[in-house]
């Protein structure tokens, strides 16, 4: 025996494990869901999504034009008026059981068409996305017939139509997301996917179908922006939500100002994640990886500035290196593989845009050696560091795989560069001391923060950001209040 | 005190058969960082009541003081969200015990500001500082009602606490002189939150002696920035500014709200608009949580447990 492999030595490969694709059946094409069933977009318009770990199309998808949007707000109000609202909470609560068993029971089929359509691994969509979809189901579906003891008053009422806008980095638990707690408080949705991933909505969407969900309860419009604008627009939204980027927060904002509609944004992020000298390095080391890598970076909450004590800063970068050079990118439906394809070449360009800015601007840009196939969209893991607080790659959101690595030598500078972004949506801190923790948790002016761990979610734990990362908060008790007039 | 307001042309000097004590008349200024100064324009607008009868003048804010008075408001906010919520409560409490001692100084202002009869100015008086004190109780429980140990599925203790949102502008109400200040301003600053205060454009007075209590009650200076003048110049700049993190709205020009709303947006502040109901009420309603509420923030923190 040769003794131990020790971490200089050779990686071992792995045979490829790769998930049956043939666990799921894609339709040629899909329609828009709206008032219980699937139809054309009026005039017939689609558009095609593809698997971006290969460009080959998946399928040919309806897009929403101002006429449908219409017709999925009339049928939402009819819905809101005659079915959910009069509807008492525990026949509602049953509803959204059902909704979060039948998620559960086709668990495998939404991962991997999740993983298709996004280019998630699918370890993340089978461990992460679709438990946590059916979990928040499961969650609020519990509220439904008990929102009078919420703490908002003896008798909360819904607002009616929820106008619902989601991302595509979590397609299915962002749908899960909005859904659960509007649904659960009375409200009735209209649902905008987004544009590059519109596959588990609409399968999302047949889910409800099979639990008799009322017809207009739920209505799904696959479209691209205008579709979002034209149904955060609409005079017969009452609510709307939002996650996506900050920029087109503040439009979204900016359409809302002066009407009486109600509106939560959840929007990008720049967290820091700080490590102290005293941290578990071996946690540390995963938690920053975790926090930047999962799911390609394409998470507005990612750890995507490593703040490290300046005592630790070379060895914590030497073990990162090495972690780095054992991460598998590839196949995303690969069971082995940590980091998948970018979702799409618009976000490439715009993750490689920003990188090289950081080269531009001084910092130093390191990968480990990395094959990348030959097609679809791909961005290797990439760490710069000697970077200061004013480059772009500090300051800008690059929802990429990239990670820019300051250093800081007192916890009050830890503190004071944490918080020098106008985002303030999550902060790690890694430390073995409690006190500590607690002292930076206060501090940090960010809506999560997680101490030794990263990119933990619950749906009992509300979630969303300070400043420019948006108002309201998604999950828990909290998460109630966007859907409640109180 | 009507009678002893400086009316328009009245004369000043004389020598009458039974010779008075000359008032001393009060200067009306800005409060900005805990001091009063004019507008750095040097411009002051005057003031009238309802029947047009001139009581004083009062200073005219500028763009300039509103930016100086978010930086005040900024410079205090560490301090002020930091202090433990016992010692928050001590001061505001304080605060209604220096309303309560200037309580005829206030009614007679609020009578000549709003036209109304000693009586119901006296009551207007009393309700505001009833409604200082109810406030002043909250700084130590609003964590309580609006926070929550949640029990995820996983070795974490999972908490989350509500914040002070930051610097909040505040748009006066402009028609309810104190009561309806008292009401927009306390629970702002109750929650941790600094403040800069647009004061009624009409009917400033009150609210500039409610600055000189707030002076002398341990407040510190810039938790609350108070200016005087014309609505059309403070609100857009307050809206605007990229360091305020929320507006209320309840007393702006219903005509300006929308546009507001939408400079707001370019920073993504946190908006409350203009309650219909409040107005309704004179501001006399039971006001609940929903002001405390609306300009803090709820933080979620995973604390790890294991041995």
């Amino acid at each position: 025996m040769a003794g131990r492999p020790r971490l200089t030595d050779p990686v071992w490969d792995y045979a490829p494990a790769p998930e049956s694709a043939g666990t799921v059946s894609i339709a040629p094409e899909y329609g828009l869901f709206i008032d219980g069933q699937f139809e054309p977009a009026t005039g017939g318009r689609q558009f095609v999504t593809i698997n971006p770990a290969t460009e080959e199309p998946l399928a040919r998808v309806a897009e929403a034009g101002q006429a449908d949007v219409d017709r999925a707000v009339a049928a939402a109000t009819t819905a809101f008026e005659q079915v959910w609202r009069p509807m008492p909470g525990a026949e509602r609560a049953k509803y959204l059981y059902r909704i979060a068993r039948i998620v559960q029971e086709r668990a495998r089929e939404f991962a991997v068409l999740e993983s298709l359509d996004n280019g998630k691994p699918i370890r993340e969509s089978r461990d992460v996305d679709v438990p946590l979809a059916a979990a928040h189901f499961f969650y609020y579906a519990g509220w439904a017939d008990k929102l009078e003891h919420a703490g908002f008053g003896p008798a909360p009422r819904p607002l009616g139509v929820a106008g619902q806008v989601i991302p595509w980095n979590f397609p299915l638990l962002m749908a899960a997301w909005k859904l659960a707690p509007a649904l659960a408080a009375g409200n009735t949705c209209v649902l905008k996917p987004a544009e590059t991933t519109p596959l588990t909505a609409l399968l999302l969407a047949q889910v409800c179908q099979q639990a008799g969900l009322p017809p207009g309860v739920v209505n799904v419009l696959t479209g691209a922006g205008a579709a979002g604008a034209a149904l955060v627009a609409h005079p017969g939204v009452h609510k709307v939500a939002f996650t996506g980027s900050t920029e087109v927060g503040k439009q979204i904002a900016a359409a809302v100002a002066g009407t009486p509609k109600k509106l939560t944004l959840e929007l990008g992020g720049k967290a820091a994640n700080i490590v102290f000298d005293d941290a578990p390095m071996d946690q540390a080391i995963e938690g920053i990886v975790n926090g930047i890598f999962f799911n390609q970076g394409h998470v507005c909450c990612a750890g995507s500035r490593l703040l490290v004590q300046e005592s630790v800063a070379e060895a914590v970068l030497d073990r990162l290196r090495r972690r780095l050079t054992t991460l598998r990118l590839g196949d995303p439906l690969d069971k082995n593989t940590d980091i998948g394809a970018i979702n799409s070449r618009e976000q490439l360009t715009k993750i490689r845009e920003l990188s090289d800015a950081g080269e531009a601007e001084g910092a130093q840009r390191w990968s480990p050696p990395c094959q990348l196939p030959e097609r679809g969209f791909w961005f290797a893991p990439t760490i710069f560091t000697g970077v200061s607080q004013s480059h772009r790659i500090a300051r800008e959101e690059i929802f990429g795989p990239v990670l820019s690595v300051l250093t800081f030598r007192t916890p009050a500078e830890a503190v004071a560069k944490a918080n020098n972004t106008p985002y303030g949506l999550s902060a790690g801190v890694w430390t073995d001391k409690g006190s500590r923790i607690l002292w930076l948790a206060q501090r940090l002016r960010a809506g999560v923060v997680w101490a030794n761990t990263f990119n933990k979610f619950d749906p009992a734990s509300p979630f969303g950001g300070y400043r420019e990362s948006g108002y309201g908060r998604e999950g828990g008790r909290h998460g109630l209040a966007a859907y409640l007039d109180a | 005190m009507p009678d002893r307001a400086p009316k328009a042309g009245a004369p000043a000097a004389g020598a009458p058969a039974a010779r008075e004590r000359l008032d001393v008349r009060k200067t009306y200024k800005l409060f900005i960082g805990g001091a009063f100064p004019r507008s750095e324009s040097g411009r002051s607008y005057p003031v009238r009541t309802p029947d047009g009868d001139l009581l004083a003048y009062a200073a005219q804010a500028s763009r300039k003081d509103a930016r100086d008075a978010v930086r005040a408001a900024r410079g205090a906010f560490g301090g002020w969200s930091g202090a433990t919520a016992y010692n928050r409560g001590q001061v505001l409490y304080r605060v209604a015990e220096m309303l309560e001692g200037r309580a005829a100084q206030f009614a007679a202002e609020v009578a000549a500001a709003e036209g109304l009869t000693a009586a119901a100015a006296r009551s207007q008086v009393a309700a505001a500082i009833d409604r200082w004190v109810w406030y002043a109780g909250w700084p130590d429980k609003v964590a309580q009602i609006a926070g929550a140990a949640n029990p995820v599925a996983g070795p974490y203790f999972n908490f989350s606490v509500p914040e002070p949102a930051g610097v909040v502008a505040v748009i006066a109400p402009a028609s309810s002189s104190l009561l309806g200040l008292v009401s927009v301003v306390a629970p702002v600053v109750a929650t941790g939150n600094t403040a800069i205060v647009a004061a009624s454009p009409d009917r400033p007075l009150p609210a500039v002696t409610l600055a000189e209590v707030l002076a002398t009650s341990d407040v510190p200076p810039g938790v609350v920035n108070l200016l005087t003048g014309h609505q059309a110049e403070l609100a857009p700049a307050l809206a605007g500014h990229q360091d305020v993190d929320a507006i209320d709205l309840s007393g702006a020009d219903p005509a300006a709200a929308a546009e507001l709303e939408r400079l707001a947006a370019g920073n993504l502040k946190r908006v409350l608009r203009a309650s219909e109901g409040d107005a309704e009420h004179g501001w006399a309603a039971s006001p609940g949580t929903r002001r405390l509420l609306a300009f803090m923030e709820i933080k979620t923190v995973w604390h790890p447990v294991g041995i």
